[in-house]
């Protein structure tokens, strides 16, 4: 052998990062990331000022967005969970398989809107919108737990004893802590998901953020955060097992409900809203064709576009904000004050729904890509530092090995950089969902023309709109498994 | 060069190492032999923390390597010397192997018969091919001192004999943790033996024989 025959070649990981990383460059020139607002730093800082001197004051009840928060959040957690295992225990069937999926890749505020339009803003709607989508979720996760479990009790017992009680001694009590960790860690997504929910008018958090935002009240909704995050920052103190029976009997009577159910609306939506127009008024199918090319051209395609854009912007970003982030709360590079520090700043980005950051942002910047992207960036990046840098806390290093810069580059960085991507890819189906919810808020992904088609009571196009959306989402988490099982990245299971 | 008085180390409560006391002097090459779990590796990694005046210029070889997986071979060794370099530069490196670092980390794999495998992961390396680049690790650290834990476990006997031949030619003082008791009396001249974290045996390598060593592994 002769010498320098032997090349270096970079690993498929290297390579496929590289890729995402020129794509998202490519959308920059794309994608519209104006400041549009006349003085941003003079909003921004009104906004931090409201910090100093938070206030309730014109709320008329803050506590009772607190509870009203909850409330959904528990409901819909529970009736979800419950679903999701009844699911899980035919969960090999194809069929159940896909419509999971489907219920899964439309989001929660999209599901509202579906059911403030059957239902009007009686309670059911925020419960259906948190059930369905969080049931098909716990589906999936249920019945991955399952699979992965031992089988071997089971399969030496249950010939003779029934499915039941094979199952409840035989599985559950080895699995049940799975269960119950991936659960309690629903939960506090569903809290998130609740408190946005006010935003579309159910009387949630998000409801009275959106008036103090609305009103320039930015005292309040500094208020208004900071018990939102003490209540994420408490769950372990005041979510116990024990008490759970309790909260469930007292939940349904603390929702407010001044609606009653419109039986005729509810038909109407059935059997005359959703229908597409052409076919409501008789017209040829080459008329239905017509129909549907404007709707596709017009509003569909563009909507989609914007949402890839956005997505791919806000993926790469994430990652680049979550390798920056993660040495903060990691012991390898900071003492225990500095990453005190860390975890305080990432605990609060995390807490904060994507969806109020956007809001947020939106308000001091204007409507355009760029604080849709960094909202979802921030966000994002704030949860995959949060569990990278747990995952480099458990590292063993040799002991002479270097510090600093190249103890992140050469030792920490090359080790953790297979969970990276593989965290990374789970949420991208996650942050295109969220892209295009954001829509709602003004930024032209898809969220924005389906909100356009609500509002202009067109709703057989929002839910061609919706299904669309739901398609590009299932297409991504194919793409995402895909890419994760070509590069040997084991998948996990997490927060969206 | 290295001192311990009268050192005691445990773990969980458990005593390690009772009342061991060392004096190692430059240029000596001391083997450390007795059982795994009679403190050889707890007394590796007691020299190793105690000399904190210049840990630069002590060279390692633990004995779980501590290699990156996703790493290449070139990388794991240039390793060794991060520190000399400025930061900017092994990044450069880290991203596309630089010509003068090749040719330096080509030549310690050419000594370890190891160079066809330059640009491999080490996640796709046999233990012995793992065993050698942390060896060469450790040559590209260089220094005054080695401290080495069980360096040649994982290689073969004329691999072995090339290994320890090298590593005594390249450090002037040399504390090895060895299990083949043949091996430390052909290459160090002082030999330490432990049994359950006490020194039983301290003896220049001609006072002792094979025999004489073999009754550590006895009980």
């Amino acid at each position: 052998m002769t010498s320098n025959t032997y090349t270096y070649r970079h690993s498929k990981r290297w390579k496929v990062s590289w890729l995402f990383v020129f794509i998202a460059i490519a959308c920059i020139p794309l994608a519209d990331l104006n400041i549009s607002t006349y003085d941003p730093l003079e909003e921004l800082g009104r906004l931090f000022s409201g910090l100093l001197q938070p206030t309730f004051n014109g709320i008329t009840e803050p506590l009772d967005a607190i509870l009203q928060t909850i409330s959904f959040a528990l409901l819909g957690v529970s009736f979800g969970s419950l679903m999701g295992f009844l699911l899980a225990l035919i969960f090999h069937f194809r069929f159940v398989r896909v419509l999971c999926a489907l219920l899964r890749s439309v989001h929660e505020l999209f599901w509202a809107l579906i059911f403030l339009q059957i239902f009007g803003l009686h309670p059911i709607t925020g419960l259906l919108a948190l059930t369905i989508p969080y049931a098909a979720t716990f589906a999936k996760v249920y019945a991955e737990i399952l699979e992965e479990g031992d089988h071997l009790a089971y399969d030496a017992i249950h010939k003779h004893t029934g499915f039941i009680s094979a199952f409840f001694y035989a599985r559950l009590p080895d699995l049940w802590h799975h269960f119950v960790t991936y659960t309690s860690y629903r939960f506090e997504c569903g809290l998130r998901s609740s408190a946005v929910l006010g935003f579309v008018g159910l009387p949630t958090l998000g409801y009275y953020l959106n008036t103090a935002f609305l009103e320039g009240q930015y005292s309040q909704v500094w208020a208004l955060l900071i018990l939102f995050y003490i209540l994420i920052a408490s769950i372990r103190y005041w979510v116990r097992p024990r008490l759970l029976p309790i909260y469930l009997l007292i939940a349904p009577f603390t929702i407010v409900n001044d609606s009653t159910i419109s039986f005729d609306n509810v038909a109407r939506f059935f059997t005359h809203d959703i229908i597409p127009s052409p076919i409501r008024h008789n017209q040829s199918p080459a008329q239905f064709f017509q129909w549907f090319s404007d709707l596709f051209q017009n509003e569909a395609l563009p909507g989609i576009i914007n949402t890839l854009l956005l997505t791919q912007l806000a993926l790469v970003m994430t990652g680049v904000v979550a390798l920056l982030w993660l040495p903060f709360i990691s012991n390898l590079f900071f003492d225990r004050f500095g990453r005190t520090v860390g975890h305080g700043f990432l605990v609060v980005v995390r807490s904060t729904p994507e969806y109020i950051l956007a809001f947020i942002l939106l308000t001091l910047w204007g409507p355009s890509m760029l604080p849709a992207a960094v909202a979802l960036t921030l966000h994002n990046g704030a949860i995959i530092a949060h569990l990278m840098g747990r995952y480099s806390n458990k590292l063993t290093l040799r002991p002479d090995r270097s510090a600093g810069f190249n103890l992140y580059f050469f030792e920490v960085l090359p080790r953790i950089y297979g969970q990276f991507l593989a965290f990374l890819f789970y949420r991208w189906e996650i942050i295109m969902r969220e892209t295009a919810i954001l829509g709602i808020l003004g930024i032209a992904t898809l969220g924005f023309y389906i909100d356009s088609a609500i509002s202009d009571i067109r709703l057989d196009k929002a839910m061609i709109l919706i299904a669309i959306t739901a398609i590009l989402n299932v297409c991504v988490d194919s793409l995402s498994r895909y890419i994760r099982s070509k590069l040997k990245l084991k998948s996990t299971v997490e927060c969206s | 060069m290295l001192k311990l008085n009268a050192a005691c180390v445990s773990y969980k409560g458990k005593a390690a190492l009772t009342n061991v006391s060392l004096h190692v002097q430059a240029g000596q090459k001391l083997a450390l032999v007795g059982h795994s779990g009679s403190g050889k590796s707890s007394l590796l990694k007691l020299l190793y923390d105690k000399q904190d005046s210049s840990p630069k210029s002590t060279a390692l070889i633990p004995q779980e390597y501590g290699l990156v997986q996703n790493l290449s071979v070139f990388h794991n060794v240039y390793m060794g010397q991060l520190g000399n370099k400025p930061g900017w530069y092994n990044l450069l490196n880290l991203i596309k192997p630089l010509a003068e670092p090749v040719t330096a980390v080509s030549e310690i794999l050419k000594s370890l018969q190891l160079k066809d495998k330059i640009f491999e992961p080490v996640a796709q390396l046999s233990g012995g091919q793992q065993q050698r680049t942390a060896i060469a690790r450790a040559l590209m650290h260089s220094g005054d001192i080695l401290l080495a834990d069980e360096p040649v476990s994982s290689l073969d006997e004329s691999q072995s004999l090339l290994v320890m031949k090298l590593l005594c030619s390249q450090f002037e003082t040399i504390i090895f943790s060895l299990h083949d008791v043949d091996l430390a009396l052909k290459f160090c001249d002082r030999v330490i033996g432990l049994q359950r974290g006490q020194i039983v045996i301290n003896a220049s390598s001609e006072s002792l024989n094979r025999t004489e060593l073999l009754k550590l592994y006895d009980e």
